[in-house]
């Protein structure tokens, strides 16, 4: 259980391969890569925040359909939401993730991964690519990618972590920010949220 | 047992106060129908976790290296497996019993009274029930949610269970009463140990952590209930 944060850092791990690239296969071969990235840089072991950002931007983000997690975190509230405001909401829960995952990223290196294999038809669109985090002295823990075919490839719209899922979990803090402030209020909730963690950051960068 | 009265009773107190002011919150979720109640444990909890826990697991951790830390783990993981095979054959998960109990009795032996992992490196993989698991199992439902001081999040079902998975901890039932308090404390400071990290991860993605606990929470006991495959709720629409 230690390493579900390890586990939910490499879940945003991703692959530059082809756009046909099988869903099972896009997710091994991003985080072997994140992996062998972060077990050769000191610092990103020793969390440099802007270095992780950077390789978070470059290796995992383009895999993650955030439009798709979004819309699905939102919930109902997300038809009424006029188009400005849908692009805040995308925005912010992006770089809420982004950071969060970011953060954790130096815990990836010692993670012994097993791959289980997808059964999938030719047809399908709409697939959970499972990989298993085993550890001494604790149940393995499970991260599921909830994966879509779309025109630019395969894209992750969920994960869970330990049976946990990411877009479940914001499900009711963003009703409830919605019940109370309207989507007006969720977008700002959002955005002072990433403001607020931007300065810590920021501050620790310069020490 | 005179001694112990006045702080009793003005622990209990506190914990009326705190939770007469929590009650100001209205309930919203069907789940949680205590809510104010709830947010009040939680606060105290946390507040007692800020003090009290989380510096103590903090030092440990910088003063205990890893592989001791994780034979300290593994040790308390040993005794567990005792009851993760128990759980299992009351669910008719025989092979799954069978297999925590084969792991109790090598980890014992060749990992040297639990210090080891070597079952999991010989491929028995380890598994996570209790009785409030059980209890699902057999039907019973989840209850309100509630937040137990000093204990944190449960369901009314998992805090039976609770009761249940306490009274036969072999750690609870040891003697003397000063090696029980050492090997409780000792346990409880390795597990918060193990969580700084996700911690400190609730603080960075929560808007509400409360809130985000508790689904986090009622998510995990339900995978856990379906070991890790529950029926799959469709995609809403978009």
């Amino acid at each position: 259980m230690r390493n579900w944060i390890a586990c939910a850092a490499l879940a945003f791990a991703a692959a530059t391969g082809a756009q046909d690239t099988p869903p099972d296969e896009l997710v091994k071969g991003v985080m072997l890569e994140i992996q062998a990235i972060v077990a050769q840089d000191k610092e990103l072991q020793a969390g440099d925040h802007a270095k992780t950002i950077a390789l978070i931007e470059q290796k995992a983000l383009p895999h993650f359909n955030f439009g798709s997690m979004t819309a699905l975190a939102v919930g109902p509230a997300w038809q009424k939401a006029t188009p400005e405001q849908k692009k805040r909401l995308v925005a912010g829960f992006r770089d809420l993730l982004a950071r969060t995952y970011a953060n954790s990223l130096s815990a990836f290196r010692e993670l012994r991964l097993d791959f289980r294999p997808l059964r999938m038809k030719p047809a399908d669109t709409d697939v959970t690519v499972r990989v298993r985090v085993l550890q001494s002295g604790a149940q393995p823990v499970d991260i599921e990618y909830d994966m879509e075919k779309t025109v630019r490839g395969w894209k992750c719209y969920d994960v869970r972590v330990a049976g946990i899922s990411l877009v479940v979990n914001y499900r009711t803090e963003f009703a409830n920010l919605v019940r109370e402030g309207g989507v007006d209020g969720l977008i700002k909730a959002l955005e002072a949220k990433n403001k607020a963690a931007e300065r810590p950051a920021a501050a620790a960068a310069k020490q | 047992m005179r001694g112990r009265q006045p702080s009793l009773r003005a622990a209990a107190s506190a914990l009326v106060l705190l939770a007469a002011a929590g009650c100001a919150t209205t309930a919203t979720d069907p789940r949680d129908p205590f809510e104010g109640f709830n947010r009040a444990m939680y606060a105290f909890n946390d507040g007692l976790d800020e003090v009290a826990l989380k510096p103590v697991s903090r030092a440990y951790k910088a003063v205990a290296p890893e592989p001791l830390r994780g034979m300290v783990r593994n040790f308390f993981a040993n005794i567990d497996d005792v009851f993760n095979g128990a759980n299992n054959l009351l669910q008719g998960k025989f092979l799954d019993g069978w297999t925590d109990w084969f792991r109790v009795i090598v980890n014992t032996s060749f990992g040297v009274l639990g210090i080891n992992d070597v079952a999991s490196d010989m491929g028995l993989e380890k598994h996570n029930e209790d009785f409030g698991q059980t209890f699902a199992v057999w039907g019973v439902g989840d209850g309100p949610y509630l937040v137990l001081p000093f204990f944190g999040p449960y369901t009314l079902r998992d805090s039976g269970g609770l009761v249940l998975d306490w009274e036969l901890d072999p750690v609870v039932r040891a003697r003397p009463i000063a090696l029980r308090n050492s090997l409780i404390a000792t346990r409880f400071v390795s597990k918060r140990t193990d969580f700084l990290d996700a911690s400190r991860m609730l603080d960075e993605a929560a808007l509400d952590r409360y809130v985000f606990l508790r689904d986090a929470y009622l998510q995990r006991r339900r995978s856990l209930i379906y070991d890790g495959n529950p029926p799959r709720e469709r995609r809403p629409q978009e």
